[in-house]
């Protein structure tokens, strides 16, 4: 993207501002950050995307199509999945060398303890409340997420479920399901 | 003059002590979250939407407004002392602010760019009020042909101008497209891709998907990066800029509320191009260009001036033709639609009270954030002291309560932290969240404006290209789908020996 620079009179001094940016910003996204997703990557989301555009497909065709003067239900959805189906099969080739995005680090466990905790807190959420599962929840993010001492995690957790509670319980009124 | 008094109105209504009681907390709270590490403006609205339910209309958008000023200023404190842009628009605030703050003049940036944040927000804001009703005025005319072309054109521009690769962004604006018209088809009944489920049969709501791609998302991606070393803020201390200061960068404020709210007009992330714009500006007409990058005050006062007043032209096309420009754009839609009001060309003339309100509230909410964010600094900087392992969860916690109390359903939850591994694994395989989210908010308006027009033209779709507005609106919509194409084949040309293959399948 770097166009040639206008009459400047001195045109090898001066970086384009993308390039400043890009320079400036490097350390944070891309010093110690993981290298971009490869090829694999790509063939992997190109697929998922391509799958859901043919389910969208056939359940359109299920629902049936109509004709442009009475369109049916699944007209829109059809038009709509075949793009998806059209542009993730331009992406599966435009792509394939990878490049965008992340590749998966060995930090990447942690997303997926916090989301199994957080699937956990919805599970729980409707049986006992809010309150015990926050707590757990805070407490292995702070703990083994985080790398928290104890005493910090134990102390914080409360802290925060305790001014959770006075949030959305007593100040707010909301009906979040609590135990207390 | 009609208008005038409206105007005059809706001042009155804003300046209700609850309204600005609650401009004020949405200013105090939108600043405490956008200043978390890695939450932009558009996660914070998304955490803070549930705050604005069960509020009267007119207060709820006194309180999101405030809430949006604060969410900008927030991405600009974390930009400035940690080099962590909350979003694109404040990337090059990154350059001279935070070399400022490594003179230990973290504060003159900060008040700069708040003063800088304010000049630009009200001039936008004043121009909004002139030009919105012309623009809305004009666009009563539009008639579901042109809505259908309006729309199309919208979600392609903010796909096109994404920051990651072009097609994914395409990609994820077509699966927004998919999920917005998943449940009941408002004109046959028919249940669509519920799969017998009763919670997906009244549709997806946008909250728990805006919550999830957004808030969420990005605190399951922050929990990943956060082992990359932040380093804990200094103290900030003169946070009054001086007068030579201040002189210094009134011609930067000047220029950059002019650019950022002209460029803020145009869809597809116009607070970004515009600080950018701005940025390159004064360098250009800089005596000395090489200060810039080493703590150039006229490096902070620009680009941010620029981004606060496109943030806030951007509004002109959400609120005249109903159009979001941008992801934060269309949380704001989605924040409106749940208030009751749909905005578009009707509503200066339908609901005046409710316009002026929304714009007039801006007027306020710029005002206080002015007020606060200069004093309250060295509140914000102790929260950028506490470690992110300890705010995760609270902001975790603070989304899914949040996101039960919206309609009291533990499936709103489940949606959000489903949209949450979402969000997660696009930015994993370097998806744009904000194209979904745009096209999915704008689904519902584009099907029914393509089957009305149909209706309308008796199942003929060459309608939309003989009426004349919706043709422009199509061409246009041709030569930003073609543009690209044809630009990276010129480029390849000429430089054909160093490109490899890999681009050569692009067209």
């Amino acid at each position: 993207m770097t166009a040639p620079h206008p009459p400047d009179p001195e045109p090898a001094v001066e970086p384009p501002v993308e390039t400043a940016v890009e320079q400036a910003v490097e350390p944070e996204t891309h010093d110690d950050g993981p290298p971009p997703a490869g090829p694999l990557a790509n063939l992997g989301a190109g697929l998922v995307t391509l799958a859901l555009g043919v389910g969208g497909v056939v359940v359109s065709l299920a629902l049936g199509v109509g004709t442009p003067a009475q369109p049916g239900s699944g007209m829109w959805p059809l038009v709509v999945s075949v793009g998806l189906v059209v542009l993730s099969l331009a992406q599966l080739v435009v792509g394939r060398a990878g490049g965008d995005g992340e590749r998966f680090t060995r930090h990447s466990w942690m997303p997926l303890v916090g989301l199994a905790t957080l699937l956990g807190l919805v599970a729980l959420l409707p049986v006992i409340g809010f309150e015990i599962p926050s707590l757990l929840l805070s407490l292995v993010w702070m703990r083994f997420l985080g790398g928290e001492s104890w005493r910090t995690s134990v102390v914080c957790s409360l802290g925060a479920v305790v001014a959770l509670y006075l949030v959305f319980v007593a100040a707010l009124g909301t009906n979040v399901p609590h135990l207390f | 003059m009609d208008n005038l008094q409206n105007v005059m109105a809706g001042f009155e209504v804003v300046l209700e002590p609850t309204n600005l009681l609650y401009c004020l907390v949405g200013v105090l709270i939108g600043m405490l979250i956008g200043v978390l590490p890695g939450l932009g403006p558009a996660a914070t609205i998304a955490i803070l939407l549930p705050l604005t339910y069960g509020i009267e209309p007119v207060t709820a958008i006194i309180m999101l407004a405030g809430i949006f000023y604060g969410a900008q200023y927030g991405g600009t404190i974390t930009s400035v002392l940690l080099r962590l842009p909350g979003e694109a628009s404040s990337v090059v605030t990154v350059l001279d602010g935070h070399a400022l703050a490594r003179q230990g003049r973290a504060g003159t940036a900060l008040g700069i760019a708040a003063i800088g944040s304010f000049v630009g927000g009200t001039v936008a804001i004043v121009g909004l009020t002139f030009l919105a009703p012309l623009v809305a005025s004009f666009a009563l005319d539009f008639g579901p042909p042109e809505y259908a072309a309006l729309a199309l054109l919208g979600i392609l521009l903010v796909s096109t101008i994404a920051s990651g690769a072009r097609v994914k962004a395409l990609v994820a604006a077509a699966l927004g497209l998919l999920l917005a018209t998943v449940g009941r088809d408002a004109f046959t009944g028919t249940e669509r891709f519920t799969f017998g489920s009763l919670d997906l049969a009244d549709g997806i709501d946008f909250v728990p998907v805006a919550m999830g791609l957004f808030g969420l998302g990005e605190i399951l991606y922050n929990l990943e990066e956060r082992h990359r070393a932040v380093h804990a803020p200094g103290k900030v201390t003169n946070v009054w800029p001086s007068r030579s200061d201040l002189r210094e960068s009134s011609g930067a404020v000047t220029r950059g509320s002019v650019l950022g709210f002209f460029l803020g007009i145009l869809p597809g992330g116009g607070a970004t191009i515009a600080s950018m714009a701005a940025y390159a500006a004064e360098k250009k007409r800089a005596k000395d260009p090489s200060r810039f990058g080493k703590g150039a005050i006229e490096g902070v006062a620009g680009p941010e001036t620029a981004n606060n007043a496109a943030a806030t032209s951007s509004f002109i096309p959400l609120l005249t033709l109903g159009i979001p420009a941008n992801a934060t754009m269309a949380l704001m839609f989605g924040a409106l639609l749940i208030q009751g009001i749909t905005p578009g060309p009707q509503l200066v003339d339908q609901h005046p009270e409710l316009f002026w309100g929304v714009v007039n509230s801006m007027y306020v909410g710029n005002i206080l954030l002015l007020i606060m964010s200069i004093p309250l600094v060295g509140v914000f900087v102790r929260i950028l002291r506490v470690r992110a392992a300890i705010l995760a969860p609270i902001t975790a916690l603070i989304t899914m309560i949040g996101a039960y109390t919206i309609n009291n359903s533990v499936f709103d939850v489940l949606l959000v932290v489903v949209f949450g591994a979402v969000g997660y694994l696009m930015k994993k395989f370097g998806f744009e969240p904000g194209p979904l989210v745009l096209a999915f908010v704008l689904g519902s308006l584009l099907e029914e404006s393509v089957r009305r027009s149909l209706l309308l033209f008796g199942g003929d779709p060459s309608g939309f290209v003989t009426r004349p507005i919706s043709a422009v609106l199509l061409a246009l919509f041709v030569v930003v789908a073609v543009w690209p194409l044809v630009q990276s084949a010129r480029r390849r040309r000429p430089a054909q020996a160093p490109a490899p293959d890999r681009e050569e399948a692009s067209v």
